[in-house]
């Protein structure tokens, strides 16, 4: 279970709530996760090199893909065999559906193998409904069907829908206990493309509630990225193809955990306002007498 | 004499398989450890605890998933 804290805490002076600490945990719904970071298991080059990768990353939750067994070939590797489930909380996905009818059924498929693997994750699903395979944007409609569906099951579901907050609006109203917009298209590594809109999903959704948890799920690139979306006030990164396509995964996983950090630290801290003109960082008066010119 | 057998389809490829075959009876044959997958019969998702009792029937359409990296 959660080991890492998510930022160092020792130097910094007490300044009551904001001071982040091993209690700055991530909650989601009835989950509470050590580090900010959600980290995705797919396409690494190994699954040995995934598991490094996702150490390093200092995250304790993974999301996972529910697919066909490859019976033919029933002596491939299998993921499993390369993850500690008692590390790390499972997020399994329902990727790759269309229709809220079919998100459903693969999240109960998810469900049934969590079970079996008595893992933590076995109540929550990251759920995804696409509109089409080009932009692998989502269905808002069909997004919000599978939602109160799987909510009526008892799922906890972790909701990938646009950065619109009209949608994420409405997706909390059916009981998410997540809603995670997309920076940018999933894979697409264009970071947050419309922070305001970001900003206008967590004023509707913390409004009255500041705890509930907003992730960026989707687009992040690099770890500036991950450290803007920290500091524009999200709760927590979901990210997968920005670190296993980097050129060097466990360099870039470190690099991610470094950003989510300093950005979580940066949003508690409480950024400067952006003015347009400059203010002197050196005191105005006391200059020496200039030389006549 | 012959076995009687029943056709089904597991993950799209037809199988024949003895009649009565129970799926725990199915996952074994597959060589699946059984704890990683999780099965449909027909659209509708079979407990693990009742693979040892479903028999398949002719016809069945079957979905037989694991975990697999993903984000």
């Amino acid at each position: 279970m959660p080991t890492s804290t998510p930022v160092p805490d020792s130097r910094l002076p007490d300044r009551g709530e904001n001071q982040p600490q091993s209690s700055d945990v991530l909650k989601i719904g009835t989950h509470h996760l050590a580090s900010r970071l959600i980290v995705g298991t797919g396409k690494y080059s190994s699954y040995a090199l995934m598991g490094e990768a996702l150490a390093l990353s200092g995250t304790d939750c993974i999301t996972v893909a529910v697919r066909r067994e490859r019976l033919i070939d029933a002596r491939g590797q299998n993921i499993l065999d390369f993850i500690d489930t008692d590390r790390y909380t499972l997020l399994p996905n329902t990727a790759g559906c269309f229709s809220a009818e079919d998100a459903v059924r693969v999240a109960r498929l998810g469900r049934e193998i969590l079970l079996s693997l008595e893992n933590p994750g076995a109540d929550w699903v990251k759920l995804e409904v696409l509109g089409d395979t080009k932009t692998l944007l989502p269905d808002p409609i069909a997004t919000l069907q599978a939602t109160e569906m799987l909510v009526a099951e008892g799922f906890q579901v972790l909701c990938y829908t646009s950065d619109d907050p009209m949608a994420a609006k409405r997706l909390k109203q059916a009981g998410a206990v997540s809603v995670m917009p997309a920076g940018s298209p999933i894979g697409s590594g264009q970071g947050i493309l419309n922070p305001n809109n970001i900003r206008i999903c967590l004023e509707y959704l913390k409004d009255g509630d500041p705890n509930y948890p907003v992730i960026v799920d989707a687009g992040v690139g690099t770890a500036s990225d991950v450290t803007i979306a920290m500091e524009l006030g999200v709760d927590g990164v979901l990210l997968n193809t920005g670190i296993a396509h980097a050129t060097d995964p466990l360099q870039m996983a470190l690099a991610m955990k470094a950003g989510i950090e300093a950005g979580r630290l940066a949003y508690l801290a409480g950024r400067i306002p952006k003015k347009l003109y400059a203010t002197a960082s050196s005191p105005e008066t006391g200059n020496i007498a200039p030389k006549p010119r | 004499m012959n076995i009687l057998t029943v056709n089904i389809f597991i993950n799209g490829t037809p199988r024949e398989v003895p009649q009565g075959t129970t799926i725990a009876e199915l996952l074994s044959q597959l060589e699946v450890t059984a704890r990683h997958v999780a099965v449909e019969v027909n659209l509708e998702l079979v407990p693990r605890a009742r693979h040892g009792e479903h028999k398949l029937c002719e016809a069945d359409s079957l979905e037989v998933v694991t975990l697999v990296g993903g984000g």
